[in-house]
């Protein structure tokens, strides 16, 4: 878990990065030394409150001596370590992750990190063909592992499929998936333990998936909402922001973040309340809060209805 | 028994315990992500024990589930007391150092043996010794509890039976070792610190001494009582003999959320001037001859509340409120004005900073740093304080810095109504995850896991009864009569049934449960109702 | 944990018999979801101790596979409950396997492989004539099953109660010969072990004869072998055969020595591991030996999934004592009281074989609570995996084996340190751990005298494809690649080699000028290609490389795991690209997509997590550029 993770201070480690020396205290990643020297590392798959899976391989670095690339992420740094963030094996293989994921996912509500990213390693995502045409509705969910069809010359595969809407509070939108596993994360041991969904299928087929596919009503779901919270792309979303977004009223500019407390339990939870037009729209919580991790329950992140079921005007 | 009404734990000891007993909680449900910290304990190797009559979604995470019978808590406690220093696992150096009145909590828990305890909990004898031994061996344990402890006639026992526990062990003042209440609303415990007690000023001050009164008097220029107050379930009595005429109820729904709500609705009816301020019409706003629309606290207004861990965190507004709804403070002020005193304008940070200036708990805690490092953990004396994650350190310290923990002696009291021939099942009643309390708030939004009221029993006793899962019966005790569907649950065994308060405008639950009251802290028995199930006769009388 | 389970799913008494004899009877009515009241109405146990249950998870859903057919929501709900997993959870965990299914499905299953191998044997037109005769909800096609030496080859996975799976190699053409349930097998070789799944021939009926599998034990030059020795000869279901062939020497003599002499001597042999990695397994075992951390586990990874390879199956099948002598030996070297041996799922008779040799040696008092009354302690458990070329990926393994997906872990932290349940792990195929029964007995010098100096004892070849005599062939370690074909027969019809398959899809396809290679480890190297599990598979001038080529792209994607994006995109770019170049309709140019492979060559080589999407492109781009499979 990440909290079983302790950084000792009292033990500096000193390593290169980019002919740089750098000190950091023992246990942690190169990620985290590079990001002490202001070295803008992608990644997609990590994030602060989660143990790091190191699936996406953007983040990779060179390490003298080892053969391939190390993921800085999850990486320990070690003494006299010697790292490349900037060589043109790391720029290939960053830009070919995000070129992978651009040319099979839909990219279009992740972070403006993940542009800037592309544009920096020169990611052609359109290289690889047309597009091929979008999956019917669950069709990606019925995939067994083993053989497939073979590939087709003419188009490029992609997990384009229409949206899951099975409920009032959030939807899933699994053309947006990058596989990142930070949901089936925080489902998990992570934080909430439902483990309501898990990756299924295998390969290319693999996918974020409940039990037999089921629709989140009949699934183990409780609807903690701590998926949508670590999810990177907006694959995972509130059906209030997904409307929205739908109508075109979506609108960060009229948008404000307010941190405020949750008002049921005794618990204490930090909600940031993001208010459009006066309505809360999307609820999160802090990831580096003691109380929370970043994480809530149904109540805290979707109970808040009340406060704005108002008399139409 | 300490001295100071909150947890004396940090949630983050949970995840470096050793053994957590969860007593009366099913935090699962009730305080999901304290659970998240309990799940953090438990992925770490901690144990976890629950403690509860039903095997809660909590307690199919446990390593052992006690499930003993509805108020049979001091029983258990006292057993495992009494085998703890029948094995010696006592921590004699504690008990020595820091402690007082042991020899009375030693003879008291004599006749509490395991046999015993197995013949009025319910629970084998050998699976309290072993969790006994459990908890007094761990270096770290946490034992928490809600209300599953404080709903009952004798709820201050119960505590007092825990707190000695954690006594007998040393399990209290020490990073990892705590007694948790885990608090059921999200300013409970802040609420408390602020005085908002019968007895109590702020931060804990007695109301009664007249030392901390003046200081406060002195503060606000303003006598305050002598005396101390009634707590709610007095005031109902009061009502019942005339002596309370009006009341003014901020931010409740008494209506709905008494025990025995046949007696209450009847009470608040009789007022001669009731005033609600809420952020609804609720059912008691329904009855009252003032309403003042309030702004929600959480998100209209601005201020602090109190966590179960001491930690005092700000709210903010993000919202501008509805309508003509204005903030508890403007309404006050207002009615202030009305009555001819001048309150000023005051703005919250004001008021905190006038109350901090008394309260050692709370004085190093300025807005500034609340914001700045989310939130602080009384007591916080001043500015260059940290904050104090866990409470009674000094209980170690050489000499112990104050008084003694005391041990309270106490002694297994059934719950008042007991099960008979027309009344044979236990109903006990608690929280579902998706609801709070009598669902005003969480009405509002479209839960996916809401099924509406059932009234939950063991299938063998709907096969008994000949009443299949979902059939809508009559659940029925000697304060009124509900229709309800039933729902097997394979978490009850036979005898038991469960309900909550979620629904009152469907199934109104507290027409059944009971107002028997704890004399010392005014909180009705909810957990330990008698009813029957009566089928009913006709298929078109279903639940409204 | 708070399982959820699917609603109104129940497991019928079938799903709960057959889960409850994988996992062992429920301790508590709450596991099963019947209710005892009276008894446990007031108590319940679990938490750690049923979550510690979650390595039976794929022993449980292979019971259900096997019982009904496939993964029913109600048995699977039975399983989540004995094991407190979710739901979810655990079918993410089914769905991982190519042998399990979620899906109805017939009871029996013809596998047919059309990898590489059987394809040059005509799997394709044996896969259409038995779609046409059974229906293609019963036949699928298969990745290499491991049978390349009696190609085609088809396994028969069947479901029912006492349903056993087994293979048929070489299997019919047409449905007229389809191929018959094997004979009755022979009665069980000790109590406690369960019928022995047959091949169609019985081995015990040509004991003495050698094996078809390994031809130079049928020519009479079986001085010359070692690992081989006794394979065809012993009868691989009797310990007393084995023993009257030498077997448990070793393993007094070893006790004799002691764990660091053992050591000592495997570092003295210079063994190195026959998996691919090429690791000094002395060196391996010398680390876990002195890893602090307890328990240690040894792990026999008998996942031998890369095509073209079959020697681990032969051995197990043939010499089974072996490989349990060889690993309470390395057990005993390295402190280990528990190992697995981690068998592929198409290995029925291997796993059987194996199981039945345990059972057998545990009963002997040669594994046990005190071997040998030595008072060492070790035992073996055989798990089988379920269809994953993945799961030889030595931490994918770990997680199979733990009850999770078989998805490699990133390295480090590394098996000797934090591998099975996290503890120091020794995980070796069945190769190398039969090699330490050579090095105990014949000691360390002596066996390193085997070979070259870097490359040194016996070796396995698995020699396929168009040869005379294809089979598992042992050299010590030196000859050349022309040599080893030649053991094989040649190309029959004295045909051109057009090409060799080194090392397997992993590997890299050398041209008929690379024939004098050495096949060392030293002497692959030296011209770009690799031994890896010993493959050598030749393809004649008459042989469809584009077709093997597209094979291999196929393979790579369907193996993915699908965990990190290089290989999970990357192999499926690639093979869309393979498929741009074999239809003749590049994008843009041929030089544009050699190009463009390149790159996604790097990008899977530098940044997958694991060997499978590292390796995923070096035998299509040796095809592409040592032999210009694309240019003609």
């Amino acid at each position: 878990m990440s909290t079983a993770r302790r950084l000792d201070a009292t033990r500096p480690v000193t390593l290169s990065i980019d002919g740089a020396s750098v000190t950091v205290p023992a246990g942690s990643t190169i990620l985290e030394a590079c990001r002490s020297r202001g070295i803008d590392t992608p990644t997609l798959c990590f994030l602060e409150n989660l143990a790091p899976v190191n699936v996406c391989r953007v983040c990779v670095v060179e390490l003298e001596g080892a053969r391939v690339l190390v993921p800085a992420c999850s990486r320990p740094v070690e003494a006299d370590m010697k790292i490349r963030t900037d060589s043109e094996r790391v720029r290939l293989s960053r830009r070919m992750v995000l070129e992978f994921l651009a040319s099979s996912v839909d990219l279009s509500l992740a972070s403006d990190d993940v542009r800037r990213w592309m544009e920096r390693y020169g990611a052609d995502p359109s290289r690889y063909g047309p597009p091929a045409p979008p999956r019917a509705a669950n069709e990606r969910d019925n995939a067994g592992p083993g053989h497939h069809h073979a590939a087709s010359a003419g188009a490029a595969a992609n997990v384009v499929q229409p949206v899951k809407v099975d409920n009032d509070l959030y939807v899933r939108d699994y053309a947006r998936c990058i596989l990142c596993y930070k949901c089936v994360q925080a489902c998990g041991v992570e934080a909430q333990n439902t483990f309501a969904i898990a990756i299924a299928g295998r390969g290319f087929d693999a996918r974020v998936s409940t039990e037999f596919a089921t629709p989140l009503p009949e699934s183990a779901c409780v609807y903690c909402g701590n998926c949508i919270g670590v999810c990177p792309t907006g694959a995972l979303m509130f059906k209030s922001e997904h409307d929205l977004r739908g109508a075109g009223k979506w609108d960060e500019s009229r948008q404000t973040v307010t941190d405020t407390i949750c008002p049921y339990c005794g618990v204490g939870c930090t909600l940031e309340l993001r208010v459009q037009d006066n309505a809360i729209v999307r609820v999160t919580s802090p990831l580096d809060h003691d109380v929370t991790s970043g994480h809530l329950c149904i109540k805290g992140r979707f109970g808040w209805q009340f406060v704005q079921n108002r008399p139409e005007e | 028994m300490f001295g100071a009404g909150g947890g004396t734990s940090s949630y983050r000891e949970t995840e470096e315990a050793n053994i957590i007993l969860l007593w009366g909680s099913n935090a699962r449900e009730a305080h999901p992500i304290y659970f998240h910290h309990v799940l953090r304990g438990i992925r770490n190797g901690a144990r976890l024990v629950v403690v509860d009559p039903r095997r809660t979604v909590s307690a199919q995470w446990a390593d052992a589930w006690l499930g003993l019978d509805v108020g049979s808590d001091v029983a258990l406690a006292n057993a495992m007391g009494r085998e703890i220093l029948a094995a010696g696992l006592e921590n004699r150096e504690f008990i020595g150092h820091a402690t007082a009145k042991f020899d009375a909590y030693r003879d008291a828990v004599q006749k509490y043996t395991l046999e015993y305890a197995e013949r009025e909990t319910g629970v084998p004898a050998s699976a309290i010794r072993d969790v006994a031994h459990a908890y007094a061996k761990a270096e770290k344990a946490q034992l928490c509890w809600t209300l599953g402890i404080t709903e009952h006639h004798n709820a201050l026992d119960n505590v007092f039976a825990l707190i000695n526990l954690a006594l007998l062990t040393g399990h209290v003042g020490r990073w990892g070792s705590g007694v948790c209440p885990l608090r059921g609303q999200n300013n409970v415990q802040g609420g408390g610190d602020m005085g908002a007690l019968p007895n109590k000023l702020p931060a804990g001050h007695d109301v009664e001494n007249p030392a901390s009164r003046e200081q406060w008097e002195r503060l606000w220029g303003a006598p305050i009582p002598h005396k101390r107050g009634w707590h709610l379930s007095r005031m109902f009595e009061e009502m019942e003999h005339g002596n309370l005429s009006a009341l003014y109820v901020v931010g409740e729904n008494p209506a709905q959320s008494e025990a025995d709500q046949t007696r209450a609705m009847n009470l608040l009816e009789g007022l001669e001037h009731l005033v609600v301020q809420d952020m609804f019409l609720t059912r008691t706003g329904e009855l009252a001859h003032v309403v003042f629309p309030a702004a929600a606290s959480w998100c209209e207004d601005e201020g602090t509340v109190t966590s179960s861990e001491r930690r005092v965190q700000r709210v903010r507004k993000a919202l501008e409120p509805p309508g003509q709804a204005r903030t508890d403070l403007e309404i006050l002020v207002e009615i202030g004005r009305r009555f001819g005193v001048d309150l000023g304008s005051p703005v919250a940070e004001r008021l905190w900073d006038e109350m901090r200036s008394l309260s050692p708990w709370h004085g190093g805690m300025s807005y500034r740093r609340l914001e700045a490092e989310n939130g602080l953990q009384w007591p916080c004396p001043d500015e260059s304080h940290p904050g104090s994650p866990f409470l009674h350190g000094r209980l170690w310290a050489d000499p112990v810095g104050g008084p003694l923990a005391i041990f309270v002696p106490t002694e297994h009291e059934p719950p008042v109504e007991r099960l008979t021939e027309d009344f044979p099942i236990r109903l006990t009643t608690g929280r579902r995850l998706d609801s709070f309390n009598t669902g005003v708030q969480t009405g509002g939004y479209s839960s996916p896991l809401r099924r509406g009221e059932t009234l939950d029993i063991a299938r063998e006793d709907g096969e008994r009864l000949g009443i299949a899962d979902g059939e809508v019966v009559r659940a029925v005790s000697r304060r009124g009569a509900v229709d309800v569907p039933v729902r097997y649950d394979e978490t009850l065994r036979p005898g038991l049934a469960f309900m909550t308060l979620h629904f009152q405008d469907e199934v109104a639950t507290n027409l059944l449960t009971i107002d028997a009251t704890d004399p010392k802290s005014g909180t009705a028995e909810f957990k330990a109702a008698a009813i029957r199930i009566e089928k009913v006769a006709a298929p078109a009388l279903v639940a409204r | 944990m708070d399982l959820h389970l699917i609603p109104g799913a129940e497991p019928s008494a079938e799903e709960r018999a057959a889960v409850d004899a994988a996992v062992g009877p429920p301790a508590s009515a709450w596991e099963t979801g019947e209710r005892r009241p009276d008894a446990e109405g007031h108590v319940a146990f679990g938490g750690h101790a049923l979550r510690a249950r979650r390595h039976l998870l794929l022993p449980a859903l292979w019971a259900v596979q096997s019982r009904v057919g496939f993964i029913t929501p109600g048995a699977l709900n039975y399983v989540c409950r004995r094991l407190d997993v979710a739901p979810a959870d655990a079918y993410g965990v089914a769905t991982f396997y190519a042998m399990l299914s979620v899906k109805p499905q017939p009871t029996t299953i013809v596998h047919v492989c059309d990898d590489l191998a059987c394809r040059l044997a005509g799997a394709p037109a044996l896969l259409d004539a038995m779609r046409g005769e059974r229906g293609a909800e019963s036949v699928r096609s298969s990745p290499c099953l491991g049978l390349c030496e009696r190609a085609p080859a088809v396994l028969f996975q069947c479901a029912g109660e006492g349903a056993k799976d087994y293979v048929v190699a070489p299997a019919a053409r047409t449905a007229a010969d389809e191929p018959k349930p094997p004979p009755p097998p022979p009665p069980p070789i000790s109590s406690g072990t369960r019928p022995i799944e047959g091949v169609g021939t019985s081995i015990a009926a040509r004991l003495g004869q050698g094996s078809p599998s390994a031809p130079q034990t049928e020519d009479g030059r079986r001085e010359t072998l070692r690992l081989l020795a006794r394979v065809g000869r012993v009868d691989p279901e009797s310990l007393d055969d084995y023993r009257a062939h030498g077997g448990y020497r070793a393993l007094p003599k070893a006790i004799a020595m002691g764990p660091e002499a053992i050591v000592r001597e495997a570092i003295a042999s210079k063994l190195q591991g026959r998996g691919g990695a090429a690791f000094p397994a002395g060196r391996k075992w010398e680390a876990v030996a002195r890893q602090p951390a307890r328990p240690h586990y040894l792990v026999c990874n008998a996942d031998e999934s890369e095509p073209g390879t079959f020697k681990d199956r032969v051995l197990m099948e043939e010499d089974p004592f072996a490989l349990v002598e060889a690993m309470t030996i390395v057990a005993f070297a390295t402190g280990c009281e528990h190992g697995f041996v981690y068998v592929r799922g198409e290995y029925p008779l291997a796993e059987a074989r194996v199981r039945a040799a345990i059972a057998g040696a545990r009963k002997a008092g040669l594994l046990g609570p005190n071997v040998l009354g030595s008072g060492f302690a070790f035992d073996i458990e055989v798990r089988r995996g379920a269809g994953a070329y993945i799961c030889g990926e030595e931490t994918a393994l770990f997680n199979s084996i733990e009850g999770y997906r078989g998805e490699p872990r990133n390295k480090p932290p590394f098996p000797v340190e934090k591998g099975l349940f996290g503890k120091p792990t020794v995980i070796n195929n069945v190769e190398t751990l039969v090699n330490v029964l050579l090095v105990v007995e014949m000691g360390g010098d002596a066996f390193a005298a085997i070979g070259t100096g870097a490359s040194t004892g016996p070796k396995l070849f698995c020699v396929s494809g168009n040869v005379e005599r294809p089979g598992v062939y042992e050299v010590p370690f030196g000859p050349t690649l022309r040599e080893v074909i030649g053991l094989a027969g040649g190309v029959p019809g004295g045909r051109a080699v057009r090409a060799v398959l080194l090392g397997g899809a992993a590997g890299s396809f050398v041209g008929p000028g690379e024939l004098d290679v050495p096949l060392t480890f030293e002497g692959t190297r030296a011209i770009g290609a690799a031994l890896g599990s010993g493959v050598v598979m030749v393809f004649d001038d008459r042989a469809d490389l584009r077709d093997a080529v597209r094979r291999i792209a196929a393979f790579f994607r369907d193996e993915s795991c699908g965990q990190c994006v290089p290989c999970r995109v990357g192999t499926e770019r690639q093979e869309e690209l393979v498929a741009r170049l074999d239809a003749g309709r590049p994008l843009r140019s041929t030089a544009e997509e050699d190009a463009l492979l390149d790159e996604i060559a790097r990008a899977m080589r530098d940044a997958s997590i694991c060997g499978l999407g590292q390796t995923a492109s070096g035998a299509i781009q040796s095809a592409i550029r040592r032999l210009g499979v694309f240019s003609a």
